[in-house]
C-alpha cells in the first residue's frame, strides 16, 4: 500500500474501456467557451491597467492553456467503463476519484441523452436509474450515439433475461 | 361488488363539514387581526353591523368552495389502478398503478378523528408530496382500500367479493409501549432545541429587555453595579440564580419532549400480520401504518447517550415507503434489546453475532482529518487572537478542539463489519447507531478517493440503498475494492423487481 496505485485498473484486473475520442475534443469545445470569455475580460483588463503589456495576458493565457489543453485530456484519461460480468462500472475523477458499480439487475430505467452540443459531435450520455436513494442515477457522458444504444439494449435485455 | 367498483366515488360527506370547520379556523386568525387593526378606535357595534354582512358573505363563499371541492373530487379503484380526478376550474386527474403503491398508510388526525374519518395515503415511494392521498373517508372504507389495495398487490386480480373477504386479521403483538414507557421515553427526549430556540429568542426579542445581551463591556459596568451589590449578597444568592434558571430551561425542555413523545407515541402498538408488521399509534393524531416485511431494505439501531447507560435501544426500518416526511419507520422507538431482538427477527435480518470481525477507519484517514482541520484552523486562530479583539479566536480554537474530539470518538466507536448475509456499520457521536444492512438488497456500490486518500492509500465506499444511504469512511482500498466484489457477487444473484415482489413475475 505505500506505492499507489496509479490507475484504478491497478486494484481490479478487468479493462476499462476508454470513452469515444471526440469526447475530449467536446470537453476542449466547451472549455473554449469560457475560455474566450475569460480571454475577453483578460483584454479589457489588460487595457484598462497601465504597465507592461501581458501582465493580465500572460496568466490568463495559461490558465487557458490548462484548461483547454491540458484538463480535457487528463479527464479523457482518467474516465472509462466497463460493462463486465452483467454491472455497469464508472470510473472518473482527476482529483476526486469515484469507481461506481451498478449490477444490470438494479436498473429501474435507462436514459440515453444528447445535448446540443452532444448531437453536433454524434456522442450521448447514458444514465442508469436504480432504487437507491445515493447514486440513484449514474451517468456516463462521452459515448458515441450509437454505441450508448447498444449499451441501453444490451442493459435492457440483461434485465429481461433476469426477470424471466 | 366488482361492477360497483368502477363507477366513480365521492370521499365521506362528513369530509365537508370537517374541512369546511378547519377552514373556518383558519379565518378566525385574520378576522381577529383585522378586527383589532379596524376597531381599536371608535364605537365598536356601529362598525360590527356594517362589516357583518361581508364576513358573513366571505364565511358562505368559503363553505361554497369547500362543497364545490367536495362534489369534483373522485375516486375511481379501477382494475389495474387508483384514479383520484379533482378540482374546480382546472381538473387533474392522478392514477397510481397497484405494482406502484408502496403502501397504504392511514392517518387521523384529531377533528376527523372525532367524526370517525381517515386520511388515506398511497404510498409510491415517490416521496411526500406526490404521493397521492384521499381527505377524508370513513373508517371503514379506508380499511376497505387498504385491503383492497393488499388482494390486488398479492395478484389475485378478481377478488371473491360479497362476503367482505377480509377475515380478521391474526395478528400477534411483537411490542407495545404502555403509558408507563412512553413517559419514561419522554424523560430522555429532552428536548435541546426548544432550549435553543428560547435562547433565540431571547436574543431576537432583546429590545423588549433593559440592557444589551451581547455588550460584554456594558455587563462589566453592570456587574461592577447592581452586580456588586447582588456579590454583596453573597455567594449564595448567586448561585441560587444560576440554578434557578439552569433549572427553567431543563424543565422546559422536559415538559416538551414529554408532550411531544407522547403525543406522537401515546398507545404504541407493532403488531405481526399476514401483510407485515402493523404499527399503530398516537394521542390525537393517529396513524396506523403497516411496513411489508419483504420490503424492509435495512435496519437502524439507534441509543442515545444517556439512554445507552440504561440499556434503551430504538429500531427503525428503512423502506421505500416514506413515514409522514421521515424516511425510515420506527418500528420499536424505545425498547431494550431482548424487546428488539423478536422484531428484527421477523424482518428477516439478524442481529450482529458475537464472532463477527469489526474492523474500524485507518488510523492515517483519523490523523489527516485532524491535520486538515488544523492547517486551516490554526491560522485562523491566530490571526483573530491578533487583530480581533475579545475572545473571537475561542471560535476556531473550539472547533478544532471538537474535530478532534469527533475524529478520537470515531476511532474509538466507529466499526465496520460485513457478515455472510449483511454487512454492518456502526457510528454516531452521542446517538451511537448501528446500520444493518442486507447485502442482497444493495443497489449500487461506489469507491471515492480524494487526493488526499489516494495519496495515502484509503477509500470510501458508498452504498445506494433504496430509502437510505450507508457509507464507510477510511477503509484500506484493497478491502473496500475486496467488498465490492464480494457485495457485486451476493447483488447478481438476486433480481431487484424480485426483491420488491415476494410473489416474483
Amino acid at each position: 500500500m505505500d506505492e499507489t496505485p496509479d490507475t484504478p485498473s491497478a486494484s481490479t484486473p478487468e479493462e476499462l474501456t476508454q470513452l469515444d475520442p471526440r469526447y475530449k475534443t467536446l470537453m476542449r469545445t466547451v472549455a473554449a467557451i469560457f475560455a474566450f470569455a475569460l480571454f475577453i475580460a483578460a483584454t479589457i483588463a489588460e487595457f484598462a491597467i497601465d504597465g507592461w503589456t501581458g501582465v493580465v495576458w500572460l496568466p490568463a493565457v495559461l490558465v487557458i492553456a490548462y484548461l483547454v489543453i491540458y484538463l480535457p485530456m487528463r479527464r479523457y484519461a482518467t474516465r472509462g467503463y466497463s460493462l463486465a460480468e452483467e454491472r455497469l462500472r464508472v470510473v472518473r475523477g482527476v482529483l476526486f476519484h469515484s469507481d461506481t458499480v451498478v449490477p444490470f439487475g438494479r436498473v429501474q430505467h435507462i436514459d440515453v441523452d444528447q445535448g446540443p452540443l452532444e448531437r453536433g459531435f454524434g456522442l450521448a450520455t447514458l444514465t442508469v436509474h436504480t432504487a437507491g436513494s445515493h447514486n440513484a442515477s449514474v451517468s456516463l457522458p462521452g459515448l458515441a450515439h450509437e454505441d450508448a444504444l447498444t449499451m441501453r439494449e444490451d442493459i435492457r435485455a440483461a434485465i429481461r433475461r433476469d426477470t424471466q | 361488488m366488482s361492477e360497483a367498483e368502477t363507477e366513480a366515488r365521492r370521499t365521506d360527506p362528513k369530509g365537508f363539514i370537517v374541512r369546511a370547520a378547519m377552514m373556518l379556523a383558519q379565518l378566525v386568525i385574520p378576522l381577529g387581526v383585522a378586527s383589532v387593526t379596524i376597531f381599536d378606535d371608535g364605537e365598536l357595534t356601529g362598525k360590527l353591523a356594517w362589516a357583518a354582512p361581508f364576513i358573513g358573505a366571505l364565511i358562505l363563499f368559503n363553505v361554497l368552495v369547500a362543497y364545490l371541492q367536495w362534489t369534483r373530487l373522485t375516486y375511481t379503484v379501477g382494475d389495474s389502478d387508483i384514479r383520484v380526478e379533482s378540482g374546480v376550474l382546472s381538473r387533474a386527474a392522478r392514477s397510481v398503478p397497484y405494482e406502484r403503491i408502496q403502501d397504504v398508510s392511514l392517518e387521523q388526525k384529531l377533528l376527523p378523528r372525532l367524526f370517525g374519518l381517515v386520511e388515506v395515503k398511497f404510498e409510491t415511494g415517490a416521496g411526500g408530496k406526490d404521493d397521492l392521498s384521499l381527505t377524508y373517508l370513513s373508517e371503514a372504507e379506508g380499511e376497505r382500500l387498504r385491503e383492497l389495495v393488499r388482494n390486488r398487490q398479492e395478484g389475485e386480480v378478481t377478488i371473491a367479493d360479497g362476503a367482505e373477504m377480509a377475515p380478521v386479521e391474526e395478528a400477534t403483538p411483537l411490542f407495545t409501549m404502555g403509558s408507563k414507557r412512553v413517559l419514561t421515553f419522554g424523560l430522555f427526549e429532552f428536548s435541546l432545541a426548544v432550549v435553543a430556540v428560547l435562547a433565540g429568542l431571547a436574543q431576537q426579542f432583546e429590545f423588549l429587555l433593559p440592557f444589551d445581551l451581547w455588550d460584554f463591556d456594558q455587563w462589566e459596568q453592570r456587574l461592577a453595579g447592581p452586580g456588586q451589590w447582588l456579590a454583596g449578597l453573597g455567594g449564595l444568592a448567586q448561585a441560587v440564580g444560576v440554578i434557578a434558571a439552569v433549572l427553567t430551561l431543563a424543565v422546559v425542555g422536559v415538559a416538551t419532549g414529554l408532550v411531544r413523545t407522547s403525543l406522537r407515541e401515546w398507545n404504541f402498538r407493532l403488531e405481526q400480520t399476514a401483510k407485515g408488521l402493523r404499527r399503530r399509534r398516537g394521542l390525537l393524531t393517529r396513524t396506523d401504518l403497516v411496513m411489508p416485511v419483504h420490503r424492509v431494505q435495512a435496519l437502524r439501531l439507534e441509543t442515545g447517550f444517556l439512554r445507552r447507560h440504561f440499556g434503551w435501544h430504538g429500531l427503525k426500518v428503512i423502506s421505500l415507503a416514506s413515514d409522514s416526511g421521515a424516511a425510515n419507520h420506527d418500528a420499536v422507538p424505545f425498547g431494550q434489546m431482548e424487546e428488539i431482538a423478536p422484531v428484527v427477527e421477523t424482518t428477516g435480518f439478524a442481529l450482529p453475532s458475537a464472532d463477527l470481525e469489526w474492523e474500524r477507519a485507518l488510523k492515517r484517514y483519523r490523523i489527516d482529518k485532524v491535520v486538515l482541520a488544523a492547517l486551516f484552523l490554526l491560522p485562523v486562530t491566530a490571526i483573530s487572537a491578533i487583530l480581533a479583539d475579545n475572545w473571537l479566536w475561542l471560535a476556531p480554537f473550539g472547533s478544532l478542539a471538537f474535530v478532534m474530539l469527533d475524529q478520537w470518538w470515531g476511532w474509538r466507536n466507529a466499526w465496520r463489519a460485513l457478515g455472510d448475509r449483511q454487512l454492518y456499520s456502526r457510528h454516531g457521536w452521542f446517538t451511537s447507531s448501528l446500520a444493518i444492512a442486507s447485502r442482497v438488497k444493495l443497489q449500487s456500490v461506489d469507491i471515492s478517493q480524494g487526493p488526499i486518500a489516494r495519496l495515502r492509500g484509503y477509500a470510501s465506499l458508498h452504498l445506494g440503498l433504496a430509502g437510505g444511504r450507508l457509507r464507510v469512511h477510511g477503509m484500506p482500498v484493497e478491502e473496500a475494492y475486496a467488498w465490492r466484489r464480494a457485495l457485486c457477487e451476493s447483488m447478481a444473484r438476486n433480481d431487484f423487481g424480485e426483491l420488491l415482489e415476494r410473489s416474483g413475475s
